[in-house]
């Protein structure tokens, strides 16, 4: 096993991580944590995660910017919202780990051997050219891209979802994709006037 | 009653018999379900991992879309129903997010207002449409049988709209109406597992598993669901869990297909077939 620097310095902190995620929405009570717990506890993926959620609000506001970057954790999360209905600082954990799943797809910096972010990146450009998701298409789609062997297993539940009718192979699409586009396309050339301040 | 319908991608895919069933219950109680013009999708828990204003706007085009009638929306998937709600909370808390998102939609020629309302379908049976008049529709009561009535994450949480966020009980009480027994049923809100049963199996699974096990133990011969996700989950990967964890054979049914059979609805119309795992054991003597 190779050594690693396990403890920080205070210089190798970044704190303007944490001063950015209290800066977007949802992230705004990050530092009123008071690491009761709560969040990991009714987390039903807690016991899958790398750090749990309490873990990783910590590092988070103390600047450990690669290590939660670069978390299972923030990919672990179904939206399930159970630890901010329990929170009693009111942080909005859901939130903070959407704002952080965002900033780990624009810095590239997600486990590699997870479809998730290449799940939602298609979701989003299936929504970009038809306006609608056919789940058939992205799950497709998803196991081409990540791994085809894995999408042999799926056969079975193919063949279910065939026999009662429930598969569709055409994209289902909206009528006013123009309209739809122009929309995400003002709020693309927003993004990019922000990225260039 | 008239209502403006957001069906969601689910709705049209994989989760046929949950509209099916859905029209079918409410055109029989007399409601009016008109569907939102060219809707389009909400975003699902995906697109916010990726964009935060534009999956505002994607929400927000749909609900400027309903605006311009004076009607509330029903939306029947779990996680259309919170994105929706949440863009219409989003947009009110953060003027700064608001004014971004409205102006992207202006420049599609839509204006929105944040002015229309939400619905869950459960919402709108017991709160619109009343208990009283259900149980009166009920013409073949579900005597005997035992449900496990699980609401998942999205219709009550973080929004506690309609129902009790830690324990809800308006699908009880509506199972209770058709003349079926409800278990106790202390998972009813707990995650299925979400999209991780396909990006994440092994972990996805599990979750999955633990929801339709409890049900058996308890004793309940059918999961009774509000969310396509979840009944996806439950009832398209029972083969995949049983090679992992043992075998349930637990029918997942929509609420609005049990309801449907308690009002004597013919189960062609309720998309009964479209199930995964039988529902013959709650069919018997139908």
């Amino acid at each position: 096993m190779p050594l690693e620097q396990k403890i920080k310095y205070e210089s190798e902190r970044d704190q303007d991580f944490a001063r950015w995620i209290t800066s977007q929405t949802g992230g705004e009570n990050l530092r009123h944590c008071i690491q009761c717990g709560v969040c990991s506890a009714t987390c039903p993926l807690s016991l899958y995660m790398d750090y749990t959620p309490r873990r990783l609000i910590n590092l988070a506001r103390e600047g450990f910017k690669k290590e939660v970057l670069s978390s299972f954790t923030i990919w672990l999360c179904a939206s399930c919202y159970a630890c901010r209905v329990e929170c009693p600082k009111k942080i909005q954990v859901t939130d903070i780990m959407y704002l952080l799943k965002r900033r780990a797809i624009e810095e590239g910096v997600y486990p590699r051997r997870f479809p998730i972010p290449i799940l939602a990146k298609e979701f989003g450009r299936m929504i970009f050219t038809w306006g609608r998701v056919n789940e058939t298409l992205l799950v497709i789609d998803l196991f081409l891209r990540t791994n085809w062997f894995k999408f042999l297993s799926m056969t079975g539940l193919g063949i279910n979802l065939l026999r009662t009718g429930r598969m569709s192979f055409l994209p289902d699409t909206i009528h006013r994709r123009t309209e739809l586009r122009k929309i995400l396309q003002a709020l693309e050339t927003e993004n990019q006037k922000e990225v260039a301040k | 009653m008239k209502y403006l319908y957001f069906p969601g991608c689910s709705l049209k895919g994989t989760g046929k018999a949950y509209e099916e069933s859905l029209l079918a219950v409410f055109n029989a109680l007399g409601i009016e379900l008109r569907e939102i013009e060219d809707w389009n999708c909400c975003g699902a828990t995906a697109y916010m991992s990726v964009d935060e204003a534009k999956s505002y706007a994607l929400a927000g085009r749909n609900l400027a879309i309903a605006e311009r009638e004076d009607l509330q929306i029903v939306a029947p998937c779990s996680a259309c129903y919170l994105v929706l709600n949440k863009t219409q909370q989003g947009l009110k808390d953060h003027p700064e997010l608001r004014a971004k998102v409205v102006k992207a939609l202006k420049a599609g020629g839509l204006d929105y207002k944040g002015t229309v309302q939400v619905r869950h379908p459960l919402d709108v049976l017991i709160n619109d449409v009343g208990l009283d008049k259900i149980a009166a529709r009920i013409k073949q009561p579900l005597t005997g049988h035992k449900f496990a009535p699980y609401y998942g994450c999205q219709i009550v949480r973080p929004y506690a709209t309609f129902d009790d966020q830690y324990n809800p009980v308006t699908m009880n009480k509506l199972l209770a109406a058709c003349g079926a027994q409800c278990v106790e049923y202390p998972l009813k809100t707990r995650c299925c597992g979400g999209s991780l049963t396909g990006t994440l199996p092994e972990v996805g699974l599990r979750l999955s598993y633990i929801i339709l096990n409890e049900a058996k133990k308890r004793g309940a011969e059918a999961v009774v669901t509000v969310c396509p996700l979840c009944q996806f989950n439950l009832d398209g990967y029972q083969d995949k869990m049983a090679s992992q964890y043992g075998r349930v054979d637990m029918p997942v049914l929509y609420f609005t297909q049990i309801l449907g059979l308690a009002m004597g609805l013919p189960a062609s119309e309720l998309g009964i077939k479209r199930g995964i795992v039988s529902a013959q054991a709650v069919m018997a003597g139908r």
